[in-house]
């Protein structure tokens, strides 16, 4: 691992440069609306994957709860859509006009206190990522200053999405229920729903992907990331060390909430709805195995592991129901015992050595020795 | 919230909702003694367990329907047969499991968790092939409807009962397997310390192996219990996996006794706070306690004092 360079590495770059070719060139040029749609939906879940990059590869901390965020995010969102879909023009039929659908159908008369700050572009945009921030925080300092970690931690994020999918099921009136917050029209007067705006979304969704992964980079590339990897695996060393290990997890935990919280944004803006079945412990489950797929210690890796699990969802359960939660099974099973790295795994072994010889042969000056030599240094063990 | 209720009509309401805790208590110490087997003793996260429990049930369904076609004289009885035999398959199941994929997964806790989910998604697609998608449920002989009425208000079914007492003598034997017996003590030894252990002659995979089946087949046992008081689906397993890991974690994880007190006090908050509050409610309050109280004290209520 080549991490205390602080300058991204020629390879880095590269990488940076084929993944932004791919999502802001050959996608919007190969694909139709519809399936660029889908890919913006997919690339939701990738920031909640580089989160988990973060949290998990290098700090060590298996969150079974970023459903939860990335939910909060998108239902902050959502609720901002909804109130501005439930003008009392557009809900004169139901008996309190203005108010979301849902609420009149379960009988409410007025919109709930907390509800009411939702009105504001600029508020939503706020809690989007300070409530589930916060949330994260609270949760972390509980856990993380007390020394619960690993398995434990990973069985209470866990509680914790069940928690909040029971909460906005069986609070219906409130949150919109099983079927969520749908039918959401247009975002301060724009139409969310035409094929134009639709690209918009989508590019704004990569531009905001790019920021999460430099960000990403940046603490990986820090002192910090070193730290965080050094608690993970000797966190008594780091502790006896001086440093207050469980500041570190917190900040790292939060920093994985914020991420998730901005995909779920953008989802519901890319989808149009969000509901219970984005929170619960299935989906934030398979967040973790886009993670793995891509490979733990990937930043990168962890955007094609989003990618390609959901797009092998897609082609597989549009084609194969049956067949898909075989493979969905059969891919945490073969990831956890046959590639512990994932995508950047077999990257490192089969893919990098070449890259290298190339970007060396390109630069034959760049550094003292030939290239070969250059390639025996660099080697892929990761 | 107590409003408009007479002291006796509450005294009935505590003392029916008290009862309907109990089976759900008996059905949560099933579930959650194999767990502890196998998280407490072993360390190893099974997400799958509520899908070897399922196994159980499925089994106890063939037993049904093949008792009902074929023999219908001894179906009083077939329980009983349907449990051993859920036993055994949930159990070997589980060895199979172990050999397959736990084994090389020991030092990685984490990692268990992961696979073992992708073995809860395969399983239970499976059954979703086998056995249909729709719940099953199955035939309760004669001498298990019915109730007992106690008082005018208050009346106890026999199912529940019997779940109950099956419950009572299955931790008895787990208790006795892991406390007093040969088995056991290798198993504490193991656990305790796995290199010693070895050294002094345990083949310690052998243990694991066994201590897993074990674990799966007591989940089987809970199986079997659970088509007393409800349908079984494909996906019936990873409804109670969470609450049975908080069962486990609450009471603390290498506790047996805990484990037992932990069930009893989730169960009779949330059946009680049931009445009063909606469902949902009721598990959402009795959730965010336990959670509450975890974070306050992680080692569960009763923590073994072990030196690391």
């Amino acid at each position: 691992m080549r991490a205390g360079t602080k300058i991204l590495t020629p390879a880095e770059i590269l990488g940076f440069v084929v993944l932004a070719l791919l999502i802001f060139a050959v996608f919007p040029i190969a694909l139709d609306i519809f399936r660029l749609n889908l890919v913006g939906k997919y690339l939701t879940y990738a920031f909640v994957a580089i989160g988990l990059v973060l949290c998990w590869g290098a700090g060590g901390i298996l969150s079974l709860g970023q459903g939860v965020f990335f939910g909060l995010g998108g239902y902050c969102m959502a609720m901002f859509l909804k109130l501005e879909a439930s003008t009392p023009e557009a809900t004169a039929i139901q008996s309190t006009p203005g108010i979301p659908d849902f609420m009149d159908w379960n009988q409410l008369t007025a919109l709930p206190i907390w509800w009411e700050p939702f009105n504001s572009f600029a508020f939503t945009l706020f809690a989007v990522v300070a409530v589930p921030t916060a949330f994260a925080f609270l949760i972390g300092l509980a856990m993380f200053k007390r020394r619960v970690g690993g398995v434990y931690f990973a069985i209470i994020t866990q509680a914790f999405a069940a928690i909040l999918t029971i909460l906005i099921i069986g609070r219906q009136g409130y949150t919109g229920g099983v079927n969520g917050i749908t039918d959401l029209r247009t975002l301060l007067g724009w139409d969310i729903r035409t094929d134009d705006a639709k690209y918009v979304l989508y590019f704004v969704n990569g531009v905001l992907l790019f920021v999460c992964l430099f960000a990403a980079m940046a603490i990986k590339k820090s002192k910090l990331g070193r730290l965080l990897i050094a608690l993970r695996d000797q966190e008594d060393r780091v502790r006896f060390s001086g440093y207050d290990v469980a500041n570190f997890k917190i900040f790292v935990f939060c920093v994985g909430a914020a991420m998730a919280a901005v995909g779920g944004a953008m989802f519901t803006l890319q989808v149009g709805f969000m509901s219970p079945s984005f929170v619960g412990i299935v989906p934030s489950i398979e967040m973790v195995i886009f993670c793995a797929v891509g490979g733990r210690h990937s930043i990168l890796g962890a955007v094609y592991g989003a990618l390609l699990v959901n797009w092998a969802k897609t082609t597989f359960s549009e084609a194969f129901p049956e067949l898909w939660l075989f493979a969905m099974g059969a891919l945490f099973i073969s990831v956890v015992l046959l590639f512990p790295n994932g995508l950047a795994g077999l990257y490192a072994t089969y893919v990098a050595p070449n890259v290298d010889t190339l970007i060396n042969r390109l630069r034959p000056n760049s550094r003292a020795g030939t290239p070969k030599d250059i390639v025996a240094q660099g080697s892929p063990a990761e | 919230m107590f409003d408009g209720y007479t002291m006796s009509e509450l005294g009935a309401i505590f003392a029916m909702q008290g009862f309907a805790g109990l089976i759900l208590f008996s059905v949560f110490v099933l579930m959650a003694l194999g767990l502890a087997i196998i998280f407490g003793q072993m360390g190893v996260i099974n997400m799958a367990h509520g899908e070897f429990m399922i196994l159980g049930a499925y089994v106890t369904y063939l037993c049904s329907t093949f008792f009902e076609t074929y023999l219908p004289s001894i179906f009083g009885i077939y329980f009983f047969i349907a449990m051993i035999l859920a036993f055994l398959a949930s159990g070997a199941l589980g060895m199979l499991v172990e050999w397959g994929l736990i084994r090389h997964l020991y030092r990685r806790p984490l990692d268990t968790l992961l696979a073992t989910w992708g073995l809860s998604l395969i399983l239970q697609q499976t059954y979703r092939s086998v056995f249909g998608a729709r719940e099953v449920g199955v035939t309760i002989p004669n001498w298990m409807l019915g109730s007992l009425p106690l008082t005018d208000m208050i009346e106890v079914p026999i199912n529940g009962l019997f779940v109950m007492a099956l419950a009572v003598s299955i931790a008895a034997a787990v208790y006795v397997m892991i406390f007093r017996s040969k088995w056991g003590r290798q198993v504490r030894a193991v656990t305790q310390n796995r290199v010693m252990a070895g050294a002094v002659g345990i083949n310690t995979e052998r243990t694991d192996r066994l201590t897993f089946g074990i674990g799966c087949g007591v989940a089987g046992v809970a199986g079997a219990a659970f088509t007393m008081i409800g349908s079984t689906g494909p996906t019936a397993g990873q409804l109670y996996i969470v609450d049975t890991f908080l069962v486990v974690v609450f009471g603390g994880a290498a506790s047996l006794l805990g484990t037992i007190a932990s069930a009893f006090s989730i169960s009779q908050a949330q059946s009680i706070m049931e009445f009063f509050l909606s469902g949902s409610m009721a598990k959402v309050l009795t959730l965010l306690v336990v959670v509450g109280i975890l974070m306050l004290r992680p080692q569960g209520l009763f923590a073994l004092k072990v030196r690391k």
